[in-house]
């Protein structure tokens, strides 16, 4: 495919574009092209430089702070977060089934968190893009732009996102990083008033949700040609699946796909994950790149999130999102759509399943069981794994006789996205911008390619110049704090 | 019709969440963008902070990256305010501060589970990592400062109303906590 653009001979010879910050992504990414002197593309990188060591400093923690705590890792999915880990310290007090309440009042609030998160990324983040145009004027591309304009599409969006945090709140006690899962359950019930509360608005949400099904499909369809190719690429798909084939997001086992939709492996107890799939170090990045270990470090990358869940999935278990899906999977010709693009379209079928998901378990009188807690014989490894709204996300933890951490592996799901974000905007580079003058317009392409997969790159990055590195840490008074040097084997001096 | 408020926002070294608390207030947010218009923010496209009234900082500082962002908000903002306990005093992101850099970076790249090619990433274009995570006072003045992990909406929306309508912003006591 694009790899060639991954390095650049003598990149010393080309010239240096930079999109700095990637905007409207969540968190902070860089993308660098480097030209020759006919504007020819010679390499093109997507840099994460989000280095926040979790892996390590969790460890020496004691096991029953892991939820809290991981979930600073992500303020858009911490629900994710909360409950992969949730799900890890699950096994490690020895429990493998909660009772009906806890494990409905869990999967309600990950539907929460699905539908708050899908929405702000659709209208928030991309809409602009796809209502206003790729190339139009970048001070009004916005969701106040977008409020300005489509007031009526606009507000849909927040108040979607309201809805969905609000059923966060209801459970956790707070919208963002409240507190919920603790080991073999929950630690509170959902009251009456509460759950009376959520279905005030509930019929509302679930039309906004088709609503905005039927806006991204007239969007894709209105240039589908142009929708189809734009930033595309053909890869493997990973994914929890239930055990009868149905789309799920909260428990079930991996299930992998080929480009042509063939089983690599199904059902797999994620606990095995290991077997399953490496991550491979790349010096440019700290994102490191999964892949699927039979498959091998060159071809084995694949896509996760709702283009792979939709794809991987044989039905969805509801019935207004599982018509959307019969819809959508149509645009891939008996096998699995692979438009870039079409993130955004599987996207809302999944906001829609959400709602429909929502409105079951209010109705479910399991929701408002106080029995919520089970206890079992103590371990000392546990892994979860979940469908975080951008992906699989694997929690691996081990644990030592005194309850201390002592070893962790996170595969967060923008990760796996990886390498599939680098050939998108390899494609989008080669295919409109080669050659060609670079404008704001042209550069937005770049960014409408990585925002279709809703990367969640947390922190900050900027061009720094030419090795050697170095930085004082001056404070607000002008004393020197710390003084930094990297020296060119990459270790830090001071 | 007067000059609306400019504000920039920025996340660093945290997690969004104090962003995504921000957009909690949610339909108010058209009561704010009647008199208030966004610079440079995760939610606009513009990538270089302009002169604004205000600059709003979530996040902590864990390398020369965030660093630059950091004076490049001073400089150009009037009034810059510490959303959250990461900006405020570095927050979780600071737990790996009694632990060498080297050990954490190995921990991730060297000898993490399934890791192929393993190496420390190192390029030009990555920024610089700070041994330590610092709060970012230490760095600039900072005018104001908002507690939380993150704020709830309900304060920063109490500390926005306030500094629009001339007042000195000051919150209730049951707004000001962390959890
Ligand atoms: S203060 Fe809390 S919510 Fe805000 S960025 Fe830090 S961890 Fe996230």
């Amino acid at each position: 495919m694009n790899e060639s653009l991954e390095i650049a001979r003598n990149p010393e010879r080309l010239r240096r574009v930079a999109i700095d910050p990637v905007s409207r992504v969540e968190g902070h990414g860089k993308v660098t092209l480097l030209l020759d002197e006919h504007n020819h593309i010679r390499q093109v990188r997507l840099h994460i430089v989000e280095f926040r060591g979790f892996e390590r400093f969790i460890q020496g923690r004691p096991y029953w702070e892991l939820p809290v705590l991981v979930q600073r890792l992500c303020g858009i999915c911490p629900v994710s977060h909360h409950l992969a880990a949730g799900k890890a310290i699950d096994q490690l007090v020895g429990v493998d089934r909660l009772t009906p309440s806890a494990e409905k009042l869990r999967r309600l609030l990950h539907l929460g968190q699905l539908l708050q998160s899908h929405a702000l990324h659709f209208f928030h983040l991309a809409s602009p893009d796809l209502l206003f145009g790729f190339d139009s004027e970048a001070g009004k591309r916005n969701i106040v732009g977008v409020l300005e304009k489509y007031p009526e599409i606009g507000l849909k969006g927040v108040k979607m996102r309201k809805y969905g945090q609000e059923v966060i709140r209801a459970i956790t006690g707070k919208r963002v990083h409240g507190s919920g899962a603790i080991p073999g359950g929950m630690n509170k019930a959902l009251t009456k008033e509460e759950r009376d509360g959520l279905l005030i608005d509930l019929e509302d949400v679930l039309r906004w949700a088709e609503e905005a099904v039927a806006l991204i499909r007239q969007v894709y369809l209105a240039n589908p040609d142009y929708h189809h190719h734009f930033a595309f690429i053909r890869s493997s798909f990973l994914g929890l699946i239930q055990d009868d084939g149905a789309l799920e997001f909260y428990h079930g086992g991996l299930r992998a796909k080929d480009e042509f939709g063939r089983p690599l492996f199904d059902h797999i107890d994620y606990r095995e994950y290991g077997d399953y799939l490496h991550e491979e170090v790349k010096s440019w990045s700290y994102m490191k790149f999964p892949f699927i270990v039979s498959l091998g470090r060159e071809n084995g990358w694949y896509r996760v999130g709702p283009l792979a869940r939709i794809n991987n999935c044989d039905f969805i278990a509801t019935p207004l999102a599982e018509a959307a899906r019969q819809d959508f999977m149509a645009q891939g010709d008996g096998g699995p759509v692979h438009s870039t693009l079409a993130f955004h379209w599987a996207r809302m079928i999944e906001a829609l399943h959400c709602a429909e998901g929502i409105k079951e378990l209010l109705h479910d009188p399991d929701i408002l069981g106080r029995d919520l807690v089970v206890q079992g014989e103590k371990t000392t490894e546990g892994i979860g794994v979940i469908e975080a709204p951008r992906g699989t996300l694997f929690h691996h933890y081990r644990i030592n006789e005194e309850d201390i951490v002592t070893e962790a592996n996170l595969i967060v799901s923008t990760t796996s996205n990886n390498q599939a974000m680098n050939e998108s905007i390899r494609q989008v580079a080669m295919r409109y911008l080669d050659g060609r003058e670079l404008t704001e317009g042209l550069l937005n392409r770049i960014e409408v390619a990585i925002r279709a997969y809703d990367p969640c790159l947390s922190c900050a990055t900027h061009a720094l110049g030419k090795m050697p590195l170095w930085l004082d840490l001056v404070d607000a008074d002008g004393i020197v704090l710390d003084h930094l040097t990297r020296n060119s084997d990459g270790e830090t001096a001071h | 019709m007067t000059e609306k408020l400019k504000v920039a926002t920025v996340s660093l070294a945290g997690c969004f969440g104090c962003h995504m608390s921000f957009l909690d207030i949610d339909e108010r947010i058209l009561d704010l963008t009647a008199v208030a218009e966004f610079d440079r923010s995760p939610f606009t496209d513009i990538k270089h902070c302009g002169p604004c009234d205000l600059g709003l900082i979530e996040g902590g500082l864990c390398n020369s990256e965030n660093v630059h962002t950091l004076r490049e908000f001073r400089r150009a903002c009037k009034l810059l305010v510490a959303v959250g306990a990461c900006a405020i005093n570095g927050n979780i992101p600071a737990l790996r501060n009694p632990i060498p850099l080297k050990e954490c970076l190995e921990e991730s790249y060297v000898h993490g589970m399934g890791i192929e090619n393993p190496q420390i990433p190192n390029d030009p274009e990555l920024p610089l990592l700070l041994n330590q995570v610092r709060p970012i006072h230490e760095v600039v003045k900072v005018d104001y400062f908002l507690p939380g992990c993150p704020p709830s909406a309900d304060a920063i929306w109490k500390f926005l109303t306030d500094l629009i309508a001339g007042r000195e912003p000051s919150l209730p006591y049951p707004l000001i906590r962390y959890d």
